[in-house]
């Protein structure tokens, strides 16, 4: 009876462990190793050393695509934020319909991505997109959309005639339209989680502030946000580490991360380099640059919140 | 401001932000229903319509095709009662004709269409396979490992618990190069095997079932203990039927990651017969480009069970969802 007790605990926990430790820990080791050597598709490697990681910070093609990821990013979490804290704050005052409105905000999130990104790149088409009717509607001239390269800033600046330094033009429109998408998928979820957070505020606060005086718009600035903040750092670190990992939108809705490159996310240009070019020794020294990134952004974010906690 | 003004002003936002949210979802619909002449000349937002001219002569009235207008004269098809063309380049005097018929009319053949261009069947029938083989295998292997780590006290546990943890926080596209590699050492590239063993552990159901044997009451197993029942006897006779809701919801998850999974089946399957839909699908994309009427068809199906297991389940979805960004 005894020694049965001190074996079985293992073999409970050995299928899972099992299958962790090949599929995901061993291949987690390996990556820290291939971006060292050249490999070809199948066979061995041969050693390189850091080559890989010189070829990768002299090549201009991956140094668009992280500027590609982190325009990416300023844009799909502060309004992966804004909007479900919106949401879920209008959501969180009513009775009625509450549960229609979540199946409407939440359908998208269930929805495969290479489904929505078909749908919304015949959106977004040039003739007889939804988008470009749309904008037809309030007298818009049309959009190239994920055919235009030009920056949204310098988009903008057209409109009155100024030429804006490259530096300032901005992500492209194509990337904003997979930037659109991107937030459009994955509202809902944060809707919920947000609603949730509301959800544990005490009334008492509320109702202290009513008594107080205080307006709806004053308490949703000093009573929410305050109090939410442990699930905005929640949302705030999820969103950031799926952000950097969009590739289903690229690969679908763009022609190999153009037009000019412009919309090749850091993901897809791992698999592009992997898969197409075949240079997985490359594509892999990549893929540990991003993870290095996550982890830093991880060790950052988790700082920061024990500074910030109410 | 009033009250029932405040109320108002909430449900109109929330209700323009919640057809923001499904436009997409009712354009792809309503494009795929379309022909694809009707959806290119954009006449035909939201609601399908046929158009046709009517030719009255004075005797019958047929519908046709305008091909040319001459002024006095047109050139028209002639349409039979199936649309089809009867006549072809007919010149017919252009004061015979009558105004244009509109009226809604929905190609549901789009999805007939599209679902014979290429092997959709293969494509279902190898995601429900991949998807339902591998729910097996998250399953039992959470099932078994949940179970250790919430009722028994062994050593080296924590650590097995922190490396449960770590390995659920690497996202896939770090690993996928290197998984490439591994799974061509083992020859399983191009097999089910890698589409299916590496996601038969899911570390989010290992919590979830965990969270849920430590809410069970203590008794329940001290008794079962005494009765002389066998640790594996006991997870089988008593747990389990216990347990039946938080698998369903497991299940459910489960079920929907893997059926809308696309990078990495892209990756490790390369034969045409091992496609599943979500591949399938991208492939179908690239093919039928122009096609934009069967492409919205087949991206409605693609995603109507997955629709259908969301409205049966979407309460314990949406509150299994609300759990996960919960901190206890």
């Amino acid at each position: 009876m005894k020694t049965q007790w001190k074996i079985s605990p293992y073999l409970y926990v050995l299928p899972a462990l099992l299958l962790l430790f090949l599929f995901r820990t061993i291949p987690v080791i390996m990556s820290l190793v291939i971006g060292f050597f050249e490999w070809e598709i199948t066979g061995s490697g041969s050693f390189i050393g850091v080559k890989n990681y010189s070829t990768m910070f002299a090549d201009e093609v991956f140094w668009q695509s992280i500027t590609n990821t982190i325009w990416f990013v300023l844009f799909v979490v502060p309004a992966s934020i804004v909007f479900p804290l919106l949401f879920a704050s209008l959501l969180n005052q009513i009775k009625r319909l509450k549960s229609l409105f979540r199946i409407m905000y939440f359908l998208p999130f269930v929805t495969s991505m290479v489904a929505v990104s078909i749908v919304w790149k015949i959106i977004f088409a040039e003739k007889a997109g939804l988008a470009n009717t749309m904008l037809g509607i309030v007298g818009i001239a049309p959009q190239k959309w994920l055919a235009e390269s030009t920056g949204i800033f310098q988009l903008l600046a057209n409109t009155v005639n100024l030429q804006l330094p490259t530096w300032m033009a901005g992500p492209s429109l194509a990337l904003v339209s997979i930037i659109i998408v991107t937030i459009w998928k994955g509202l809902g979820y944060n809707t919920i989680i947000y609603l949730a957070g509301l959800q544990n505020i005490p009334k008492d606060y509320y109702e202290a502030a009513d008594i107080d005086g205080a307006s709806k718009f004053k308490q949703f600035f000093k009573l929410t946000i305050p109090l939410v903040s442990p699930t905005t750092f929640y949302v705030l670190l999820m969103t950031t580490i799926t952000s950097f990992q969009a590739f289903s939108q690229v690969y679908l809705m763009t022609d190999k991360g153009g037009p000019l490159n412009t919309t090749k996310l850091i993901v897809y240009y791992i698999y592009e380099r992997g898969f197409d070019a075949l240079d997985m020794g490359y594509a892999s020294a990549v893929a540990l640059f991003l993870f290095v990134i996550l982890l830093l952004l991880t060790i950052l974010q988790r700082r920061l919140e024990r500074h910030v906690h109410y | 401001m009033t009250n029932t003004l405040r109320m108002s002003t909430i449900y109109f936002l929330l209700t323009i932000f919640g057809l923001f949210m499904i436009l997409p979802f009712i354009w792809m619909i309503s494009t795929s229903l379309m022909t694809q002449s009707e959806f290119n000349k954009n006449e035909a937002i939201f609601i399908p319509k046929e158009q046709y001219h009517v030719w009255e002569d004075g005797i019958q009235s047929k519908r046709i095709l305008v091909v040319m207008d001459k002024g006095d004269s047109t050139v028209v098809h002639v349409l039979n009662k199936e649309l089809k063309i009867e006549q072809e380049y007919l010149s017919i005097p252009s004061s015979q004709i009558r105004e244009v018929i509109k009226k809604p009319s929905l190609s549901w053949d789009n999805f007939k269409k599209a679902f014979n261009k290429v092997p959709f069947g293969i494509y279902f029938a190898n995601t429900l396979y991949v998807s339902f083989s591998s729910l097996i295998g998250v399953l039992l292997t959470s099932f078994l490992a949940a179970y250790a780590l919430a009722r028994m006290e062994f050593k080296g546990k924590n650590f097995i618990f922190l490396l449960f943890i770590s390995m659920m926080m690497v996202p896939e596209p770090i690993y996928l190069i290197s998984s490439y590699m591994l799974l061509d050492k083992l020859s399983w590239l191009d097999t089910y095997k890698a589409l299916i063993v590496p996601w038969c552990v899911n570390v989010f159901t290992i919590f979830l079932f965990r969270q849920h044997f430590k809410s069970l009451p203590k008794e329940l197993f001290d008794a079962a203990m005494i009765d002389g029942a066998s640790t594996f006897g006991m997870l089988w006779r008593i747990i389990l039927p216990l347990s039946k809701p938080i698998i369903a919801t497991a299940s459910v998850f489960s079920l929907i990651g893997s059926w809308n999974s696309f990078m990495w089946p892209l990756v490790m399957t390369n034969r045409p017969e091992l496609r599943v839909l979500q591949v399938g699908l991208s492939y179908f994309n690239q093919e039928a480009s122009t096609q934009t009427t069967l492409l919205m068809a087949a991206s409605t199906f693609s995603i109507v069970p997955i629709l259908i297991l969301f409205f049966l389940a979407q309460k314990q979805i949406i509150a299994s969802a609300a759990k996960t960004g919960m901190k206890d």
